[in-house]
């Protein structure tokens, strides 16, 4: 038996002092109440006929329709008490004699399999989130888990609904069952992947991924996940050479960049950037080497050189910038090349405050014209923009270029030398 | 008495009776709330009373969980508190339930759809029943049929009320996935963009709005956020609120010159009448100038960042403190001048059909930089919505890409993308798009931002497909566009609700018929802009009122279809 005070008034109460513009919103919706609690009363008058036994039980009419049983709990939440689902019960005022006040109605009465699935369905009819909720529980507990799955894979809404509820209430061992009986297999996978987000511990989140690299995700994805996995790995043992390596204090790289944060969970590309800046020039064979890394990841020409780039910029080692665009052809002759435009060269370098020499070198071989122009302008190549003048055979914004230079500078000598070499064939 | 924030802890000293708690049914608040009452002082005197009120219902699994921690037994009344729509405006209606896209669409869970409908009863209640019902979408249609039961449920509702609605249109979100991607281009679509407008205020960098006094020196720069409300009671607001950005310099200097103006007729006042009544106008005047100043301080805000996106303005990083101290440099350098620009042609380039089908150098480049993955994200999935889909190729090659630059767990991400629409492989080999574009007339080459003639300025060309819908609805009717309408997802259907005899309208010449046109999924500031066009429109024939379950950006939507990922900890 379970009495409570179920305070219908209070409902109304809210709603009467409700309202946004000051109106008395209450009225109307309290009148609405008034008839559906006078057309559920109909219903329990009916019923009430049809108690046996305890009085404070009602039972629910099979032939209840869809929206009445939602009706009959209106605005209350059906709760658990000692094991049992209760759904109570709001009264009008005329009926309480009948009914008792505060009287609540058992799921347990439900007995059979058929009974189950008529009140799942009318549940469901209802959309009452709460309502389809409480009977899914209600199910989980008394229902064989196969003939639960059975009934709910041809019921979609029920199927989502309770798919959602496992996942809010985190019963992930269920929720991966009824994912793999439905053959949701890319589900589970997924699903199960989610998990290491949990696990703080590196060597446990390892030991978690490698395990999900069996798991039924698509081929791309699987893929990926190997990557994940493999990544991690490496950085585990990055991590742990680096930190020795830190603290014997032998390694220069270290001592004058000191490591702010540590390698571990940082996405692929990040911890490229991070063995480019502290590991550049390790032989193919180490772990923490960039082509090591180039290479078992597969990471394409164009990703790699931007990130060596980034970082031998930063750590200002320019050799190493020009070692990257070189290449030597079968002549033996070499010539700069980039997977990327050599303006985005200019950029990262000038960003990094490259020396105007240095930078001179890459505008010289910005493909486009008016780029390198640009560019030479504004980072005062001096030398490049002189060239292409001349190439353009520009006297006039040659000699407007003048102004730009230092009086008596070798720059201002070259402008005057070519302004005054005759065999040019000027435009202007 | 007093209002405080929920938070973990111990709760604030007041000296009150009762405590209440009026909260939405989410479980990571129930953790909060267990947190405050399980730190309440019992012995302290007076002891005080919890509650608890759910908005706008209560939720077993709230309770549950409550009832887990032993906490249940604490509240001593649990209610709920019917809220379904908000109102934002005299036009505008939000129940503000930030994931009813993603349960709707992600997890087939309809409880947001169940207060919808409760909301729109509670709409006819007041307003009379709306006598025709036009949808279109899953949604729409469990909507409508819910609406339908509930009358059925409920026949002593039938009320004497003159209907002020003609016609509700119900939208499912995913018919018209594009439009929330783009960048809007309308002012408060950008400060909405740029900035985020919360419940109607809007939180900008205090900088432009300190007072110039005389004798203060500029030793004291303000640091608290400048907090702003933003509503059509603001005249200026209500002015240029929705007109395209571009256009809204002119009439802020124009505003400036009548201010003036009217500030300098106090020399031309001669009678003490004339002073008398200038005096009067001054309060009204004074308002005006500081909205003025306002909101051109905004217009220069939003002139810088759209012409150049600063480090200070890029709010939806995805990246952990820790990676930011030294790679900073690397991936977050202040991004060149044009990058608005850039980004923007890239957008109108989709959204016109040009290269949908291939991978796009700019996006590419924008991960090479590791711009805002929420950034990248709009971009291929505007791409993917303007080519039906991504051939296999083009979205391993952005996936790896993504996955390779912001990290392996993004998976997660990209898989509720996918089930969303928003990201996915081309299934059927065939791209609709450029049919519907052509069809519904979706790109306007000649717009006019300055003074627009179709809804298409909201965007600065392209014209949003949801507010065509509702325009064709309207003029000539959806028979027209029967082929198109087959395209884009979920049933479209027509219902009509009985009105008792007597209160049957009969349009006068010229009276417009009112429409109101809920989103269900999420509406953005610039479909509002547009259909609020379409209403002053001479001989529109009709005026509209927006309903939807959340205003949204393109940001924070699709910020509510990533996994929650917890930071690894250092």
């Amino acid at each position: 038996l379970f009495l409570r005070d179920i305070v219908d008034d209070d409902d109304d109460d809210d709603l009467e002092r409700v309202s946004w513009s000051g109106e008395p919103v209450g009225s109307i919706s309290w009148s609405i109440k008034e008839t559906a609690s006078s057309s559920t009363s109909s219903l329990e008058g009916r019923d009430s006929g049809l108690q046996k036994g305890s009085s404070s039980y009602a039972a629910l009419p099979k032939q209840v329709s869809s929206y009445s049983l939602s009706s009959l709990f209106k605005g209350e939440v059906p709760h658990i008490q000692h094991g049992q689902m209760f759904f109570p019960l709001t009264v009008s005022r005329d009926n309480c004699s009948t009914l008792g006040v505060g009287s609540v109605c058992s799921l347990e009465r439900f007995r059979s399999l058929q009974d189950k699935l008529v009140l799942l369905d009318e549940a469901v009819a209802g959309h009452d989130g709460n309502v389809i909720t409480a009977v899914l529980i209600f199910l989980k507990r008394t229902l064989r888990r196969e003939i639960l799955f059975r009934e709910l894979e041809v019921r979609q809404v029920a199927l989502c609904h309770l798919i959602h509820f496992l996942k809010e209430a985190g019963e992930q061992k269920l929720l991966l069952d009824l994912l793999r009986f439905l053959d949701r297999t890319e589900e589970v996978a997924l699903s199960q992947y989610r998990e290491h987000l949990n696990i703080q511990d590196v060597e446990k989140r390892r030991e978690f991924l490698k395990g999900c690299i069996g798991l039924p995700f698509s081929a791309e994805d699987t893929s990926h996940i190997q990557d994940h996995y493999t990544l991690l790995e490496r950085q585990i043992i990055i991590e742990a050479n680096d930190r020795h390596l830190e603290t014997a204090g032998q390694s220069e790289v270290f001592r004058k960049y000191p490591r702010k944060a540590s390698i571990l969970n940082m996405p692929l590309v990040t911890t490229l950037f991070y063995s480019c800046f502290y590991h550049y020039t390790e032989a193919e064979g180490t772990f923490s080497s960039p082509t090591n890394l180039k290479k078992t990841f597969k990471i394409p020409d164009k990703q790699y050189v931007l990130t060596a780039l980034a970082a031998r910029a930063k750590l200002r080692a320019w050799d190493d910038v020009d070692a990257l665009f070189t290449t030597k052809n079968w002549l033996g002759y070499t010539k700069k090349k980039a997977p990327i435009g050599f303006h985005r060269v200019v950029e990262i370098l000038q960003r990094n405050n490259a020396p105007v020499q240095v930078l001179q070198e890459y505008v010289r071989l910005v493909e486009d014209v008016e780029t390198r122009l640009n560019l030479a302008t504004k980072y005062k190549c001096h030398d490049v923009v002189i060239e292409t003048y001349k190439d353009l055979k520009d006297r006039i914004q040659l000699t407007a270029y003048k102004c730009k230079v230092e009086r008596g500078s070798a720059e201002e000598e070259k402008i005057n030398s070519i302004l005054n070499n005759m065999q040019i064939r000027w435009k202007n | 008495e007093k209002m405080f924030t929920l938070k973990p802890g111990r709760l604030p000293q007041a000296d009150v009776k009762n405590i209440i708690f009026f909260v939405r049914p989410k479980l990571e608040l129930m953790d909060i709330i267990t947190d405050n009452v399980l730190r309440e002082d019992r012995g302290r005197s007076p002891q005080r009373d919890f509650h608890i009120l759910f908005v706008p219902r209560r939720s077993l699994l709230c309770e549950q969980w409550l009832k887990e921690q032993g906490v249940l037994g604490s509240f001593i009344h649990r209610e709920q508190y019917s809220l379904d729509l908000i109102p934002f405006d005299g036009d505008l209606l939000s129940m503000e339930s930030e994931s009813a896209f993603k349960e709707c669409y992600l997890e087939s869970d309809q409880t947001s759809l169940y207060h919808a409908a409760k909301g729109l009863m509670t709409l006819q209640a007041l307003y009379g029943t709306i006598p025709q019902i036009f949808g279109k979408g899953e949604c729409a249609r469990h909507v409508a049929n819910m609406m339908i039961r509930m009358k059925r449920e409920f026949p002593g509702s039938q009320n004497s009320i003159f209907p002020v609605f003609d016609t509700l249109l119900l939208l499912d979100r995913n018919v018209d996935l594009l439009t929330p991607l783009a960048t809007q281009l309308t002012y408060e679509g950008l400060i909405d963009e740029i900035y985020g407008i919360q419940n109607t205020y809007v939180k900008l960098p205090p900088e432009k709005f300190a007072p110039k006094k005389q004798g203060e020196g500029g030793k004291d720069l303000p640091t608290e956020p400048k907090k702003l409300q933003l509503n059509s009671a603001e005249e200026l607001y209500a002015e240029i609120r929705d007109k395209n950005f571009n256009a809204v310099g002119s009439v802020l200097s124009k505003k400036a010159k009548i201010i003036s103006a009217a500030f300098e007729e106090r020399h031309h006042a001669k009678t003490v009448g004339e002073i008398k009544q200038f005096v009067s106008q001054l309060p009204h005047m004074q308002a005006a100038r500081s909205s003025l100043a306002n909101h051109t301080s905004i217009a220069e805000l939003i002139k810088d960042i759209t012409s150049e996106y600063s480090l200070n303005s890029l709010t939806n990083l995805n990246i952990t403190r820790c990676e930011t101290t030294w790679w900073t440099s690397f991936s977050l350098a202040k991004i060149a001048s044009e990058d608005f620009f850039d980004n923007l042609t890239v957008e109108q380039e989709f959204m016109s059909g040009i290269d949908t089908d291939k991978v796009n150098n700019y996006i590419e480049d924008c991960i090479a930089q590791k711009h805002p993955l929420i950034k990248i994200l709009r971009l291929v999935c505007l791409q993917s919505v303007c080519n039906s889909g991504l051939k296999q190729k083009v979205l391993d090659h952005y996936k790896r890409e993504i996955l390779q630059t912001y990290g392996y767990e993004h998976i997660l991400t990209l898989n509720n993308l996918e089930k969303a629409g928003l990201l996915k492989p081309q299934t059927s080999g065939r791209n609709n798009y450029p049919t519907i574009r052509k069809t519904l007339r979706l790109w306007m080459d000649d717009v006019n931002e300055q003074n627009p003639n179709d809804i298409s300025y909201v965007y600065s060309g392209y014209a949003p497909l949801s507010v065509r819908l509702a325009q064709l609805l309207a003029r000539p009717g959806w028979r027209s566009i029967e082929e198109v309408l087959k395209m884009l997802p979920g049933p479209h259907f027509e219902e009509r609700q009985q009105l008792p005899t007597g209160l049957q309208k009969k349009r006068q010449h010229g009276e417009n018929r009112v429409t109101l046109v809920f989103f269900l999924g999420g509406v953005t500031y610039a479909e509002i802009a547009a259909l609020r066009f379409l209403s002053q429109m001479e001989d529109g024939g009709t005026e509209y009122v927006i309903a939807t379950t959340k205003l949204i950006n393109g940001t924070s939507w699709i910020k509510s279809l990533m996994e929650k990922l917890e930071p690894a900890p250092f």
